[in-house]
C-alpha cells in the first residue's frame, strides 16, 4: 500500500542542503516585521525578499532541468514549501512557479520557455486565472470562452479570487474553446499580458496574506501565439499542476503547523497560572500531544503525495485528495488548539500565531476543501475498484 | 397550560415590537456582519429603554423588565432572528445586578439610571496580563489615602473599552492574605487623570479589545462597592449573571438559519450546496446538537423558575453553547468556498456601496470565524469551566 519504495522519503543530500539553506535564510531575513511589511506592502511585491529568494535558487528549485531549473520534482516542491510555511512567507511563490510557471514549462514552446528564465530570476510575475464565480472547487467548471477570429482569439468571461493577479505581468487564463462547461475536453490556456485591452481587474487583500483579484475579460483580443499548449487539450496539464499545487500548499501548511506548535510549546512552558507553567496541567499536555501526533500524520500525508506526483493520473489524484482532506482537518485542529491553549494572546494581530492560524484555516479554501476532497477520494476509490473488477 | 399561552403572546409582542421599532439600517448592518459603531449601540439601547425593555434581567423596581428566564430566552431568540444588535452586557448584565445586591443606596440611585439612559458606558476591568484563567492572582493595586484609593496597574482584554467612560475593576487592597481575600470591587471614572486606554488588534484586524492602564489614579472611596476585600464574592456573583443565557441558543439558531440560506444559494457540482450530502451531514449534525441543547437550556431555566440558582449548569451551557456557535461559524466559512478568502475591510463599514467581491454574504464570514475563537476563551475559558464541573459536580 505504501507509496514509498525506498525508506529515504525523498531526502537527498541536495534537498537537505536546500532545506537547511532556506531555513537559515528565512529565520534571519523573514522576521515577523518582514512579514508585517510584506502584508502591508499593498499590491507591490516586497522586491527585497523576492529577489533574495530568486538569488538563493529557491525559484529554480521548483523547475525541471529541461527548462533551466534545478529540480521541480515532488520532493523538491514539498521541501521548499514546508520552509516557506514555517517562516510564514506570504510572497507568491506558488503562483509563479508550481502553477503558472509550471504550466508554461509543461506546455510551452521554446519561445514561451524563455519567459521562465525571467520568472526564476525574479523579474517577471505570473498568475493563474482559472477559478470562476459559482465554480467552487470544480476544476472543469470553465465558462470563459475563447473564440478564434482569424488573427487569433477573443476571450470573454469572469475569473474569481485570482491570487497574485494584481502584481502579475502576465496572466495564464483558462478558457473554453469547445465542449460544454464542466467537460474536460475543449479547455485551452492563454498567455494574457496584464495591460491587455478589455481586461479589467479588481484587486483586494486575502485574509491570510497576499493579494488576489476578480478579473473581467471583455472581448480581450489575443494573437494566435498567445495559446499555451494545444487547442482544447490543456486540462490534463491543469489537473497535474493543481495536484502539485495541492502538494505545495499542504507542505506549506505542514510548515505553518510546525511553527504554530513551536510557539505553543514555548507558551505552555513559560506562561504561569495557579503557580505553575500551564504546560504542567495534564489536560493541556494531552491536547498538545494530540497536536503533535496529528502533525506527524500530516507530514506523512505530504510525503505520500510528493511520491506520486509524477505517477499516473488516478494514483496522483487519489493521493492529492487524501492529502488535502487530511491537511484540511489537521490545519483546522492545529490552528484552533494553538489559539485556545494560548488564550487571548493567541488571538492578537501582532503575535505570529495569528498569521499561522489564519493561513492554516484558509488553506482549506484553496484547490478544494476537506469535504470536496473526501467526496473526490470516495469517487476515485470506487472508480479504481470497478477498474480492478473488469 | 396558561403559562405556555402567555409565552406565545409574549413572543408575538416581542416580534411586533422588533418589526416596528428595530431600524432597518441597523438590522441590515447586523445581517451583513458590518461593524457596529458606538452610535449604533446607543441608538438601539435608547429604543429598548423607551419601551422599558433594555434591562432584561433587572427587577421592575430598578427600571428593569422583571422577566422570567424563559421570557428573556424568547426575547433573545426573537432579537437574534430579527438581526437586532446584541444588548451590551457590561452595565446591564454584569454591573447592574452587583449594584442591586451589594451596592449602597447612593450608588444604586446614581449609577443604575445612568446605565439605562446611556450616560454611562461601562467596561469590565478583570483580566490582567498575568491574571487570566487564574483571575485571583490579579495585581492592580489600590491603596487607601484619606478619602481616595490610589490605583496603579493594568487591565487587559477590555471589550469596547474605547467607547467606555466608566470601568468596574477588581483591585488588590490587601497583599497580606490569600489572593481571593484581598480583592476589592471599585468603580472608576475613566476620565480621571492617569487612565490610559490602548487598543489591541485581534487576528480579524479589529480593535474590539483594549489594554487599560492606571497610573496613580485617584478614586473616591464612595466608589467602592460593598466592603473592602470582599470583591471576590461580588465578582463570583457577577459571573453567574454574566452567564445568564450563556447558552446563546438565539445566536446559534439565527446563525444556523443564515448558513442554511447561504448553502441554498451556493452551488457545488451543479446543485445547491445544501443538497450536497457531505455538507448536509455537517449541517444536520449541528442542528441535532442544537435541538438537544435548546432543551438542556430550558431544563436549566425550569430549575431557575422553581427557585434553584443556576450553578454549575451554567458552566455546561457555556461550554456546549460556545462550541456549537463556533461550529456554526465553521460551517458558514466552509459554505462560501473560495470567496471566504477576499478580505475587503471597507465592505464591513456601513455605506459601502461598491460592488461586493463575490456574494454579499461572503464578506464577513472568515473574519467572524476567527473572531469567535474568543467564545471559548472569554468569560472563564472552557478549560476553567470543565474544571469547575469536575470539582463541583463530579467531586474529583
Amino acid at each position: 500500500m505504501s507509496e514509498h519504495d525506498q525508506v529515504s522519503f525523498g531526502e537527498t543530500e541536495e534537498r537537505k542542503m536546500l532545506k537547511d539553506t532556506l531555513r537559515r535564510f528565512l529565520s534571519d531575513a523573514y522576521t515577523d516585521e518582514q512579514r508585517m511589511s510584506s502584508l502591508s506592502a499593498g499590491h507591490e511585491l516586497s522586491t527585497g525578499i523576492w529577489s533574495q529568494l530568486a538569488e538563493l535558487g529557491v525559484l529554480q528549485a521548483l523547475f525541471g532541468e529541461d527548462v533551466g531549473g534545478m529540480g521541480g520534482h515532488g520532493f523538491d516542491i514539498v521541501t521548499v514549501f514546508e520552509e516557506l510555511g514555517r517562516a510564514g512567507v506570504v510572497e507568491p511563490v506558488l503562483e509563479n512557479t508550481v502553477l503558472a510557471g509550471g504550466l508554461i514549462a509543461d506546455l510551452g514552446t521554446n519561445d514561451q520557455h524563455a519567459l521562465l528564465l525571467e520568472v526564476m530570476s525574479g523579474s517577471h510575475q505570473f498568475a493563474f486565472a482559472h477559478t470562476e464565480p459559482g465554480g467552487r472547487y470544480d476544476l472543469t467548471h470553465i465558462t470563459t470562452t475563447a473564440v478564434e477570429n482569424g488573427q487569433g482569439f477573443v476571450l470573454s468571461g469572469h475569473k474569481a479570487v485570482v491570487s497574485n493577479a494584481s502584481s502579475a505581468h502576465t496572466l495564464i487564463v483558462s478558457a473554453r474553446t469547445s465542449d460544454a462547461a464542466d467537460s474536460e475536453q475543449g479547455v485551452s490556456l492563454f498567455l494574457v499580458p496584464a495591460g491587455q485591452s478589455g481586461l479589467s481587474m479588481r484587486g483586494y487583500p486575502k485574509i491570510d496574506g497576499g493579494f488576489a483579484a476578480e478579473i473581467e475579460l471583455n472581448n480581450v483580443k489575443l494573437p494566435a501565439d498567445a495559446l499555451l499548449g494545444q487547442l482544447g487539450l490543456a486540462f490534463p496539464a491543469i489537473e497535474a499542476r493543481v495536484s502539485m499545487a495541492i502538494a505545495a500548499i499542504s507542505a506549506e501548511a505542514l510548515g505553518a503547523m510546525e511553527a504554530a506548535k513551536e510557539l505553543t510549546i514555548g507558551y505552555l512552558q513559560t506562561r504561569t497560572q495557579f503557580g505553575h507553567p500551564i504546560g504542567k496541567f495534564q489536560v493541556l499536555q494531552h491536547r498538545m500531544a494530540n497536536v503533535l501526533i496529528e502533525i506527524e500524520q500530516a507530514r506523512s500525508a505530504v510525503l505520500n503525495l510528493a511520491a506520486v506526483l509524477d505517477k499516473g493520473r488516478m494514483q496522483r489524484e487519489r493521493n492529492a485528495s487524501a492529502t488535502k482532506n487530511l491537511i484540511g482537518r489537521t490545519g483546522r485542529l492545529v490552528a484552533e488548539e494553538c489559539i485556545q491553549m494560548h488564550g487571548g494572546i493567541g488571538m492578537t494581530q501582532e503575535y505570529a500565531l495569528a498569521h499561522f492560524a489564519r493561513r492554516l484555516v484558509m488553506v482549506d479554501h484553496e484547490f478544494g476543501d476537506t469535504d470536496h476532497h473526501l467526496e473526490r477520494f470516495i469517487a476515485l476509490s470506487q472508480a479504481r475498484m470497478s477498474a480492478h473488477d473488469q | 397550560m396558561k403559562e405556555q399561552i402567555d409565552l406565545q403572546q409574549f413572543r408575538n409582542e416581542v416580534r411586533q415590537f422588533l418589526d416596528s421599532k428595530l431600524p432597518v439600517r441597523i438590522s441590515k448592518k447586523v445581517r451583513l456582519g458590518q461593524r457596529m459603531t458606538k452610535a449604533d449601540y446607543e441608538e438601539w439601547h435608547a429604543i429598548l429603554n423607551a419601551r422599558g425593555w433594555l434591562a432584561v434581567n433587572w427587577p421592575v423596581e430598578y427600571g428593569g423588565t422583571g422577566w422570567s428566564a424563559h421570557q428573556r430566552l424568547i426575547f433573545e431568540e426573537e432579537s437574534c432572528a430579527a438581526n437586532a444588535p446584541r444588548i451590551l452586557p457590561f452595565g446591564l448584565m454584569m454591573l447592574g445586578p452587583v449594584l442591586q445586591k451589594f451596592g449602597s443606596e447612593a450608588q444604586r440611585n446614581w449609577f443604575l439610571p445612568r446605565i439605562l439612559n446611556g450616560e454611562h458606558w461601562w467596561c469590565q476591568g478583570y483580566s490582567e496580563p498575568g491574571a487570566g484563567s487564574d483571575l485571583a492572582s490579579l495585581k492592580t493595586r489600590a491603596v487607601r489615602e484619606d478619602n481616595h484609593y490610589v490605583v496603579n496597574g493594568q487591565k487587559t482584554w477590555t471589550t469596547l473599552g474605547q467607547h467606555a467612560n466608566w470601568i468596574f475593576c477588581l483591585v488588590r487592597t490587601n497583599t497580606e492574605v490569600k489572593p481571593q481575600a484581598g480583592i476589592s470591587f471599585l468603580l472608576i471614572d475613566m476620565t480621571t487623570p492617569g487612565v490610559v486606554v490602548r487598543p489591541i488588534l485581534l487576528l480579524d484586524g479589529e480593535a474590539e479589545v483594549n489594554e487599560v492602564f492606571f497610573d496613580d489614579v485617584r478614586v473616591p472611596v464612595e466608589n467602592l462597592v460593598g466592603e473592602e476585600n470582599l470583591g471576590w464574592t461580588y465578582a463570583k456573583y457577577l459571573l453567574t449573571h454574566e452567564r445568564t443565557n450563556i447558552a446563546g441558543t438565539g445566536f446559534a439558531k439565527a446563525g444556523l438559519d443564515a448558513v442554511r440560506r447561504i448553502a441554498g444559494q451556493e452551488m457545488a457540482g451543479g446543485k445547491p450546496l445544501i443538497e450536497n450530502p457531505y455538507f448536509a451531514a455537517r449541517l444536520a449534525q449541528v442542528e441535532i446538537d442544537l435541538m438537544a441543547m435548546e432543551t438542556t437550556n430550558l431544563r436549566v431555566i425550569a430549575q431557575v423558575a422553581a427557585g434553584q440558582a443556576p450553578g454549575v449548569e451554567s458552566s455546561m451551557l457555556k461550554i456546549k453553547g460556545t462550541e456549537l456557535r463556533q461550529q456554526i461559524n465553521d460551517l458558514t466559512r466552509r459554505a462560501v468556498g473560495p470567496y471566504a478568502i477576499p478580505f475587503v475591510s471597507e465592505a464591513l463599514d456601513e455605506g459601502f456601496n461598491a460592488q461586493p467581491v463575490g456574494p454579499e454574504y461572503a464578506a464577513p464570514v472568515a473574519a467572524q470565524y476567527f473572531n469567535n475563537r474568543k467564545l471559548t476563551i472569554y468569560g472563564g475559558s472552557n478549560e476553567v469551566q470543565r474544571t469547575i464541573i469536575a470539582k463541583q459536580v463530579l467531586d474529583l
